[in-house]
């Protein structure tokens, strides 16, 4: 039912049964918030959002209060700033005040709204937190004395990616975030999605700085340095320069990256379509003698670590293929250096990638032989950013290039795996053409391409098989679907898990904010992609086929198993 | 063997989460205090991380963290004590024992605490040793008064 109200004196159209935050949002009207979530159930608890309602002897919070046909509301009136305004100066009456040297400086709602309201004073002090930040793990800082308790972080990590690796202690001035019993994150069980990240509106949480020793091998004449960057990077990068969502840039990226002065530029997708290869082996193989299935994939650490933790007993069922970084890390001071005639301890490499889980990721014990990490340092596209306005780069006005061949041509099968449903729909095609030896005429997947569903289901006919395909984003779906196997649901073989909301193109990485509508305008920039190319099968990549008969030998091989695969061990954490 | 809160969790029929706080209160009662142990088998019983049960716990003062000493001393810090002056009472105990607010000396003998209102504000200054009240109490007191404890301790190591 749609009725009108009055708003600032002039009458709107709501719906019954929506806030009158979302009513005032649909008329354009704006109000701050900070506590409130798109998707989630209001928490009530900043009360920045608070509008007058007439007849209401208080102020009302527009983000939980349903909107009645009855009422008149004032969005701006002097109450209602003055009443914000007070919220703010207390929010900042304890804050460190650093935000000259802080990672948000520029990118901060607080900040933001203290310009807003006009803050132009400290009218009120209060005592410091004095807690030290825990830079215990491996992808992110917290700095708990930028934290302003808006709960956003433990919100996410509970209700979409169903975690809980932290919660509010204590209460009144005592309470703060933490993870269980007020330890290091690096015991917890987070699994460095980044969501948190994503969503903290201060500079409390953040990655872990990987630029300093990029920079450092950049300036060592003796280091060879080689940087790949991951499919999604092409469609989030330009985003960080003030362009709209959804711009491919990937040849300035190329152009970008050179003039750094990096030696090397490497698409990581080349990386990915030989983890679709190697994958889609795997799963045949699987499906032929009936083996641990369903099979999950194993490209995403936030995910791996997940099944480590909290159900090793499948551990089996990951596929063993290392993720396209690692396998472009590993190929890089293998193959690459072995080609060039260069010593692996001279090359460094780096990968950008839109996840700081890959910084975990690329510091497993399994992903380093005698003494060489394959790979050296991970950027989040954030940091990238940051790296090229340090070097002056004008990125949006240079010249297109190529990225270096060798590693370089990709399909758009490896393009896909930016998105939810992306490795899945790559692996489906290169499974398809091993089990009939055809190529699939309707190769686009459109029952895994919607972007609105955390769970997505597809079974296909191949050959005298049918492989039934489901793909989980948002990490707490994961755990319904590992329910419903375990109750005896026996039709998927093939489980595809990205921790984050939307796939990789929303990972912990990517610019901050990333709405809604970023997300949507990156996943069509990818399926673009994908429509534009003319290789659209991992399979039929002429430089990955050429590598796999020079170098690596029949996929899942022996040597290929040495080069490609990795293994994943029972993890113990708080969980 | 089984442990004290194995038992107490155990004997529970139901996972709902309102139940929680009734566990945690009884297996204070048993242990004293809140271990890690008993936290994170608290959290498998109710399918709830372990951050989240610490989280509820540490929001009620009622729960302790850290096992009590064989002697807990209570220091009311209501407005009456605190008019007789308790914050020198505080300091004393701080002072001889070199602890705070919720910690255990190294022995294990004694733990100190700082509670609201014990609602005996005609006899201020009021503490409390494992249960036992005692009024009037000074500052000049409590060197004695630690030393006799000390003495009393029939634990044989
Ligand atoms: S990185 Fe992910 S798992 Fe870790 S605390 Fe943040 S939201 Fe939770
Ligand atoms: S945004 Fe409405 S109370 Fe926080």
């Amino acid at each position: 039912m749609i009725f009108d109200i009055e708003v600032n004196n002039k009458i709107i159209k709501a719906k019954k049964g929506e806030t009158i935050l979302s009513a005032l949002s649909r008329n354009g009207i704006k109000v701050p918030t900070l506590c409130y979530m798109e998707e989630l159930a209001p928490s009530g608890a900043c009360r920045i959002c608070v509008v007058e309602v007439e007849g209401q002897p208080n102020l009302v919070p527009s983000c939980a209060q349903p909107v009645e046909e009855w009422m008149r509301i004032k969005t701006h009136s002097p109450k209602v700033i003055k009443a914000r305004k007070t919220i703010v100066e207390l929010l900042l009456s304890n804050h460190p005040d650093d935000c000259l040297y802080c990672e948000r400086n520029g990118n901060c709602e607080l900040q933001k709204l203290a310009v807003e309201l006009n803050v132009l004073e400290r009218r009120i002090s209060g005592q410091k937190g004095k807690q030290k930040a825990d830079r215990s793990g491996s992808s992110m800082v917290r700095d708990p004395k930028k934290c302003i308790l808006c709960g956003r972080c433990v919100r996410v990590c509970e209700e979409i990616i169903g975690v809980s690796a932290i919660d509010f202690i204590k209460r009144g001035n005592h309470c703060e975030i933490t993870p269980s019993f007020q330890k290091g994150i690096n015991l917890s069980s987070c699994i460095n999605c980044g969501q948190c990240i994503m969503c903290c509106p201060t500079g409390a949480l953040y990655e872990r700085d990987h630029l300093p020793e990029i920079i450092d091998s950049l300036n060592n004449p003796a280091k060879h340095v080689i940087i790949q960057y991951s499919p999604t990077i092409s469609v989030t990068l330009a985003e960080e320069f003030g362009v709209k969502s959804g711009k491919d840039i990937n040849g300035m990226i190329n152009a970008a990256l050179r003039k750094i002065g990096f030696n090397k530029v490497f698409d990581s997708s080349f990386g990915a379509d030989i983890n679709t290869i190697e994958v889609a082996n795997e799963l045949v193989n699987r499906i032929k003698t009936n083996q641990n299935l369903p099979m999950f994939n194993s490209c995403c650490p936030a995910w791996v670590k997940y099944i480590e933790q909290t159900h090793s007993h499948l551990i089996e069922n990951l596929a063993t293929v290392k993720s396209p970084q690692q396998i472009m890390g590993k190929l890089i001071k293998g193959y690459y250096a072995e080609t060039f005639n260069i010593s692996a301890n001279d090359i460094y490499t780096v990968s950008v990638m839109p996840c700081i889980a890959k910084k975990f990721e690329a510091q497993r014990e399994e992903m380093t032989h005698k003494g060489i990490t394959d790979v050296d340092a991970v950027l989040t596209t954030r940091e990238l950013a940051r790296l090229i306005r340090l070097y002056g780069i004008d990125i949006m006005n240079i010249e297109s290039e190529l990225a270096d061949t060798i590693l370089g041509t990709r399909s758009s099968a490896g393009k896909l795996f930016a998105v939810s449903g992306g490795v899945a729909e790559a692996v489906i095609r290169t499974s398809f053409n091993l089990l009939t030896g055809k190529d699939l005429v309707n190769f686009k997947i459109i029952e895994l391409r919607s972007i609105n569903k955390g769970r997505k289901e597809f079974k296909i006919k191949a050959g005298d098989y049918e492989i039934g395909v489901a793909v989980v984003s948002d990490m707490i779906n994961a755990e319904k679907i590992l329910n419903e196997i375990k109750n005896g649901r026996n039709d998927i073989q093939f489980i595809e898990v990205m921790a984050c909301p939307g796939g990789c193109v929303n990972g912990g990485g990517q610019p901050i904010p990333s709405r809604k509508e970023d997300i949507k305008a990156r996943i069509k920039a990818i399926y673009d992609v994908d429509d534009k190319e003319s290789i659209k099968f991992a399979h039929k990549n002429p430089q990955l086929n050429e590598l796999y008969k020079n170098y690596l030998g029949n996929p899942c091989d022996e040597n290929c198993t040495t080069i490609l695969h990795t293994s994943f061990n029972k993890r113990d954490v708080l969980l | 063997m089984k442990s004290k809160i194995d038992e107490i969790i155990e004997k529970q029929n139901n996972t709902d989460r309102s139940d929680l706080l009734d566990v945690l209160q009884e297996i204070q009662v048993i242990e004293g205090y809140l271990s890690e142990e008993a936290i994170i088998k608290t959290s498998q019983y109710f399918k709830l991380a372990s951050a989240k049960i610490y989280g509820i716990a540490s929001f009620y003062d009622h729960f302790k963290f850290v096992p009590q000493g064989r002697f807990h001393i209570k220091v009311c810090n209501g407005t009456a004590c605190h008019l007789a002056n308790t914050s020198n009472l505080r300091k004393e105990f701080e002072k001889i024992l070199k602890i705070q607010h919720g910690q255990c000396t190294r022995d294990g003998m004694f733990s100190i605490e700082y509670v609201p209102c014990m609602g005996a504000c005609g006899i201020s200054s009021v503490i409390s040793i494992n249960e036992e009240y005692y009024s009037s109490v000074k500052p000049s007191d409590v060197k004695d008064m630690l030393e006799n404890l000390r003495n009393t301790d029939d634990r044989i190591d």
